[in-house]
């Protein structure tokens, strides 16, 4: 047990020191970045020479690097991720609006993507038969080498829902490892004693394969986390989809680096905290296994 | 090699040599507009019809092609040389020094690729003219792809590191740099060429991703993502099929390239 818990404090400083590095590398990406230190209020006709200095003094305090992190980070950690400049209103908000539409998309898309992957994979070790084997991997394959911006495109051509785009993104790399954990976990010894002693399907399935590769099925399942998420820009951004990946594409296009730069850190930690916790559930399985 | 590898390899070799000759097959220029023909259908004058613009799409296709397929490689080269900067040095040298640089390898790899490139797209400028896009957008590919590869080739060196004749040259007194470049690096070549091989259809994909969100090359320069922003207006699949060869292109290319790698990868292991 020990270790198990050596294992969460161990993830819980690497989360910390993304969100303090990564908070800091955004920090001097927004600072120093073309355009920071002008504001366009300043061509307001309507202010006087007084105005606009009022207004370049304020920025001043943002000249140091260092000090703008400070400040950053303090004002993050009271909720305050800032102004998106593009879009007029608080980060957070803009957030808290749109995570639960891109949740719910993720959520749909991952289900669908492993549902088609333990289908496919299951079926495909069960058979054994080479021709339907090449054919789940063509089909796997072929997804794999269409941009992910093209099956988006796609989604909408054949009027299906966006989650679909999402498992059809993801599908080819969960299947890929999932068919080569089960193929491999299928060709182990023991199972081919236990099938040729006459255990049924299910059993050996339930008792003799999946315990096996559970833990690394959790590591698969942690990092399809992390495709959704990058799945989620192009997705989201084509079909009209107002979720966290339109905001960011909304961002990018219009130079909104405070915006771009904390959608960018939250999905980092989100990310990780995906990973760590599928990690930290595969040591746990280890543990009961043993 | 196999059958499916070295019809793959013709494959590839079509392509490029035809957007090598794109010069001489489309005299006209990808970005010679012929205003009488505005996003026409398929004709005898051109082949795959025009776009809103009245621009040749086969001859865009063609230029397309060949800047896709030419910086490609280009952007995995300078990604595998930065891994095995980064990562072969960091695993030759071993103890804190491979803990640091798999730190930062770990930092970026927890970013979602896509996330990662739009954000560090937006920090560069956006108005910039065609060629200085191309540059910005491959570039770009190269200097952010290195961390999968550093990964693999920091292990690859540590355990060379650790293996008996670089022990043995060790003890023999070879010096360091000798060790480095001599016995250590010749040995990482199938491992730098298995990354380079990956690289190639991750950036291709990453490319025609960018282009369609408008991130990527900018106009009238055709690239693969540029030419496949077009299908955004299409209504139906069956309207103008002919916009899809773009695609079709695409989809044929990555795939040669991933049968080639399955072979890059034998010789890796």
């Amino acid at each position: 047990m020990p270790k198990l818990r050596w294992k969460i404090v161990g993830h819980l400083f690497s989360l910390l020191g993304v969100i303090l590095i990564g908070g800091f590398l955004s920090a001097v990406l927004v600072r120093l970045a073309p355009g920071f230190d002008t504001d366009e209020r300043e061509l307001d006709a309507h202010l006087n020479s007084e105005s606009v200095q009022a207004l370049r003094a304020a920025r001043r305090n943002d000249d140091n690097v260092l000090r703008f992190y400070v400040s950053y980070m303090t004002r993050a950690a009271h909720g305050d991720l800032g102004m998106s400049a593009a879009l007029g209103q608080p980060v957070r908000t803009l957030l808290k609006e749109r995570a639960p539409s891109t949740l719910r998309l993720l959520a749909l898309g991952l289900g669908m993507a492993w549902a088609f992957t333990l289908s496919l994979a299951l079926s495909a070790a069960w058979l054994r038969l080479s021709t339907y084997d090449h054919l789940a991997t063509l089909v796997s394959g072929t997804f794999l080498c269409i941009p992910a911006a093209v099956l988006a495109l796609l989604s909408i051509l054949w009027n299906v829902s966006s989650s679909l785009a999402i498992a059809l993104i993801v599908f080819p790399h969960t299947y890929r490892y999932t068919r080569n954990l089960l193929i491999k976990a299928y060709s182990r010894p023991h199972i081919l004693a236990a099938r040729a002693r006459g255990l049924g399907e299910g059993r050996i399935l339930f008792r003799h394969v999946l315990p096996v590769i559970t833990a690394q099925l959790l590591s698969v399942a942690g990092v399809s986390v992390s495709m959704a998420v990058g799945a989620a820009i192009p997705v989201e951004a084509l079909c009209g989809y107002a979720g966290v990946g339109q905001l960011a594409w909304q961002a990018a296009l219009a130079r909104d680096l405070p915006l771009l730069v904390n959608v960018t850190v939250l999905v980092t930690v989100v990310t990780l905290l995906a990973n760590s916790s599928a990690d930290i559930l595969g040591l746990a399985w280890r543990r009961h296994e043993a | 090699m196999s059958l499916a590898q070295k019809t793959a390899c013709l494959i590839l070799a079509l392509v490029l040599g035809a957007s090598a000759a794109a010069t001489w097959l489309a005299p006209g220029g990808y970005a010679k507009q012929d205003r009488e023909a505005i996003a026409e259908p398929p004709s005898h004058t051109h082949w795959l019809g025009t776009d809103e613009l009245g621009r040749d799409r086969f001859t865009r296709v063609m230029y397309g092609t060949r800047i896709s397929l030419l910086l490609a490689p280009a952007a995995a080269l300078l990604s595998t040389l930065l891994a095995a900067a980064i990562g072969g040095l960091a695993g030759y040298a071993g103890g804190t020094w491979a803990r640091l640089a798999m730190a930062v390898t770990d930092l970026f790899l927890s970013l979602p690729w896509l996330f990662l490139l739009i954000t560090v797209r937006a920090l560069l400028p956006l108005n910039v003219s065609p060629l200085v896009s191309v540059l910005v957008t491959f570039m770009l590919l190269g200097f952010l792809g290195w961390t999968a590869a550093a990964r693999v080739l920091c292990s690859s060196a540590a355990s060379l590191r650790s293996s008996d004749f670089v022990r043995q040259a060790r003890a023999a007194g070879i010096p360091a740099q000798r060790l480095f470049w001599v016995h250590t690096v010749p040995n990482l070549k199938p491992v730098l060429l298995a990354q380079f091989w990956i690289s190639i259809p991750v950036f291709i994909l990453s490319e025609a991703n960018l282009g369609i969100l408008g991130l990527g090359v900018a106009e009238p320069m055709p690239s693969w993502g540029s030419l496949l922003k077009e299908l955004q207006g299409l209504v139906s699949i069956g309207e103008e099929p002919w916009k899809f060869v773009p695609l079709i292109l695409l989809v044929i290319v990555v795939t040669s390239f991933q049968l080639l790698l399955s072979r890059q990868e034998e010789f890796a292991l």
